[in-house]
């Protein structure tokens, strides 16, 4: 029987293999396997750098290891919810909930201001993945009443700490930056720091939750 | 003992400090970076006995001049050009003595883009998540060298130069670079023979983060034009196509994630290479199956 949401294992060059998944929740889960075969088993030992995103899972390894090696199908088939659940980190980021699109975002959802805080802070999140620059994480779990297309034209400067949301993502922006997506509030956490460990408050299956200030 | 320093006295266009990068850490969205071209800094690093990885500097297109602080051990590497210790030219790929107050002074490069000068000991700067590299496009690591500034030299390594010099070949002037298919190959037509029939130039806007190309443009099939693609991870020698069909090969500093579909990876043998080629270079692309 095949099962419809195996990986897909693509060559990317002498270095890596891109593994190709249904979904979000296939990448979560495959990342997690491999994290933890990164600690035990002796054929993960080659891999220097995993990359989650949306459909793909990319595996970088030594100069020195074979990539099309590594048994991606016995840490898919190994996979398991509840041991990454037990490792995973819990964060609670506090939020001041005045950002500037606070007022459209209520429009174009048609709720008031007071129910679009109240929906994104009663969601449960996780970081899917990272990305667009250092520290930045891209969390799943928003009401899907909140979903809002990003801004038509970004920012030319969006403020460190700022609390966003984008199609089915929320954010934190790191550090100031350009950006397109709509500016809920602003947060005090330092979501990087390179001294740090780890540098980044929010990596791959890192839990949040936000609270209003 | 303390291996001395080296003071800045002209950075050239861009000098930066690197080593072999960052892995490791591009789940959270920091790269790889480090030298462009590894192993000419692997090279002037083994030339003064050093571990291969040691920090050292990678010099854009010459213009760099140094005063070595104490008695300095260094060696060139990478992009040649002409150049002078005090009033003497000196060669690369060779074991250079500075004394103390000596001169080095790199002039403008010939052949390639990149410079590497390795200092017996490394440049002692402060590590950043494991690395001392500069990584320009997540703003990590030393900031590009500015006159004045004195760059302290590590403790020396243990062992000695074993060769004084290493005859190394001159780079090509056609630049070839050997491609096997990438993950969305099959969006395009027929593309691999598409990279091989065409030739394309190398642009201004070519940096560390990629080499930008303009040439022949690269069409999808019909079935996947105007098809969106989710952010998914990216290698250092990947070639992107955007929507204007122009190339563009990644390169150390590369994004780690990106939305455009990669048709071709360069091999690990010729990303040295790509860090070499110039603005204006003309660039080929031939098919990477067979090693060398």
């Amino acid at each position: 029987m095949t099962d419809a949401r195996a990986p897909r294992v693509v060559p990317y060059g002498d270095d890596a293999v891109l593994v190709e998944l249904p979904g979000l929740a296939e990448v979560r889960a495959l990342d997690d396997a491999v994290r933890a075969a990164r600690a035990t088993d002796p054929d993960a030992a080659g891999i220097v750098d995993q990359v989650p995103a949306a459909r793909t899972l990319l595996l970088r390894v030594r100069e020195d290891a074979d990539p099309g090696a590594l048994p991606v199908e016995r840490w898919w088939a190994a996979r398991s919810s509840r041991a990454a659940e037990a490792d995973a980190r819990d964060v609670t980021i506090t939020v001041d909930y005045d950002g500037p699109d606070l007022a459209d975002v209520a429009r174009l959802t048609g709720l008031t201001v007071d129910e679009v805080v109240a929906r994104h802070t009663g969601a449960q999140y996780t970081v899917a993945f990272g990305g667009f620059m250092a520290g930045f994480a891209y969390l799943v779990g928003l009401d899907p009443a909140l979903r809002v297309p990003r801004l038509d034209s970004p920012r030319e400067r969006v403020p460190a700490g700022s609390v966003a949301i984008a199609d089915e993502f929320s954010a934190v922006y790191p550090a100031a930056t350009p950006g397109g997506w709509r500016l809920l509030g602003r947060c005090e956490q330092t979501l990087f720091d390179v001294d740090r460990e780890p540098p980044a408050l929010l990596q791959p299956g890192t839990r949040v939750r936000f609270v209003a200030s | 003992m303390t291996g001395g320093a080296l003071e800045v006295l002209e950075p050239g266009l861009l000098t930066l400090v690197e080593d072999l990068g960052r892995p490791g850490w591009a789940h959270i969205g920091v790269g790889r970076s480090g030298a462009a071209d590894a192993g000419a800094l692997r090279l002037a690093n083994r030339l003064v006995a050093n571990d291969e990885g040691a920090a050292g500097l990678e010099v854009l297109l010459g213009g760099l001049r140094l005063r070595a602080v104490g008695d300095v051990t260094v060696a060139l590497a990478g992009a040649r050009g002409p150049t002078w210790l005090d009033d003497r030219p000196v060669g690369h790929e060779a074991v250079l003595e500075l004394r103390s107050g000596a001169e080095l002074r790199l002039g403008t490069v010939t052949s390639g883009l990149r410079t590497y000068v390795a200092v017996r000991g490394g440049i002692d700067v402060p590590a950043v998540l494991g690395s001392r590299s500069t990584d320009q496009l997540a703003a990590l690591g030393p900031a590009p060298l500015r006159a004045g500034d004195v760059l302290a030299v590590g403790p020396a390594p243990a062992g000695w130069p074993v060769v004084d010099l290493a005859p190394v070949p001159d780079l090509p002037d056609r630049v070839e670079l050997p491609v096997v298919p990438g993950p969305h190959a099959d969006w395009f037509d027929d593309v691999l023979a598409r990279l091989q029939a065409g030739e394309w130039h190398v642009t201004p806007a070519t940096n560390r983060v990629a080499v930008r190309l303009t040439g022949p443009v690269l069409a999808r099939t019909s079935d996947a034009t105007g098809r969106e693609l989710p952010s998914e991870g990216l290698v250092l020698g990947a070639v992107q196509v955007p929507p204007d069909g122009q190339p563009v090969v990644f390169g150390v500093d590369h994004p780690v994630t990106g939305g455009y579909p990669v048709v071709a990876v360069v091999r690990r043998y010729a990303h040295g290479r790509l860090a070499q080629v110039r603005p204006g270079d003309r660039v080929s692309f031939v098919h990477g199956r067979a090693s060398v």
